[in-house]
């Protein structure tokens, strides 16, 4: 068991995210962990955004640089004390460039036990321009 | 009053704070958070948060991805264990992934916490990636006040 635990990672302060320019909130900005996976016509992206839900996430996409952000609040604990402290509670942001030509009015995305999974439909058209290269 | 003058201010005269050593608590509490901040402690997964009053104390874990059947949580005495796994995207053959770097896998986690709790009492909650578990104190663990008597 001590084994399984190796392979899993806790967020660290290497994870922080660079912000420029600087936000209003005086709030960490994690850069969460994802995975990206390419699966027929479609580009998944899943992130780990614990304490984020489905009403406080942003997705936009400009031009091609996608940015998945992710806004949580920490729950009034009056009368409790942190007695031993882990993990910090903070924002969530990251930014992929797609490399492929994505269709924008395809995009979906849902939130599920704090894990945000943006499903990016390959544009029809992007698979059209393709040019061969012909071997002379 | 020679002697004040050795104290810090915060100690300095009753008629500024009745509690003075509230006050510390408060500035150890400050700086345990400061301190936390910058240094990130988490070795282990997951990661805790436990919060606590006289009454009874709250761990909570950021387990993102399980939902709450996935998760295994049982309480003997004055220890804590959570178990949980977290599965792999069932992908098809010929997906290809990009990235990779959520983990997956097993875990498990024991907390002993300083007192015993009131295993009927317990409650647990799993909201947005979120695990809460509510501890109360076993009542003979409670903390009790001893009445001073005037003679």
């Amino acid at each position: 068991m001590a084994n399984d635990n190796q392979d899993l990672q806790t967020r660290s302060a290497e994870n922080q995210a660079v912000q420029s320019p600087e936000r209003t909130r005086q709030r960490p900005v994690f850069s969460p962990p994802a995975d990206v996976f390419e699966t027929g016509d479609k580009i998944v992206i899943v992130a780990d955004m614990p304490g984020v839900s489905e009403k406080d996430v942003d997705i936009t996409l400009e031009k091609n640089i996608l940015t998945l952000s992710g806004k949580t609040e920490s729950p009034g604990r009056e009368g409790y004390r942190l007695s031993y402290g882990e993990y910090d509670e903070g924002d969530y942001e990251r930014s992929f460039a797609l490399s492929e030509g994505v269709d924008r009015n395809g995009i979906q995305a849902a939130v599920r036990n704090g894990v945000l999974r943006v499903t990016l439909p390959k544009a029809k058209e992007a698979a059209a321009r393709k040019i061969p290269v012909r071997a002379e | 009053m020679l002697t004040r003058g050795f104290y810090p201010s915060t100690y300095r005269g009753g008629e500024r704070s009745l509690h003075p050593f509230r006050e510390l608590q408060q500035i150890q509490d400050e700086m345990d958070r400061l301190f936390h901040r910058a240094y990130p402690r988490a070795t282990e997964y997951p990661p805790l948060n436990i919060w606590s009053n006289e009454e009874e104390t709250i761990v909570q874990a950021e387990l993102p991805g399980y939902s709450p059947d996935e998760i295994d949580i049982s309480v003997v005495q004055n220890t804590l264990t959570l178990r949980g796994e977290r599965k792999p995207d069932a992908l098809q053959q010929g997906d290809t992934y990009h990235r990779r770097e959520r983990r997956t896998g097993r875990f498990v986690r024991t907390v002993e916490l300083p007192f015993e709790v009131d295993n009927s009492a317990v409650e647990a909650e799993s909201k947005v990636g979120i695990l809460s578990i509510r501890l109360p104190r076993a009542e003979e663990h409670k903390p009790k006040k001893i009445q001073v008597k005037a003679s």
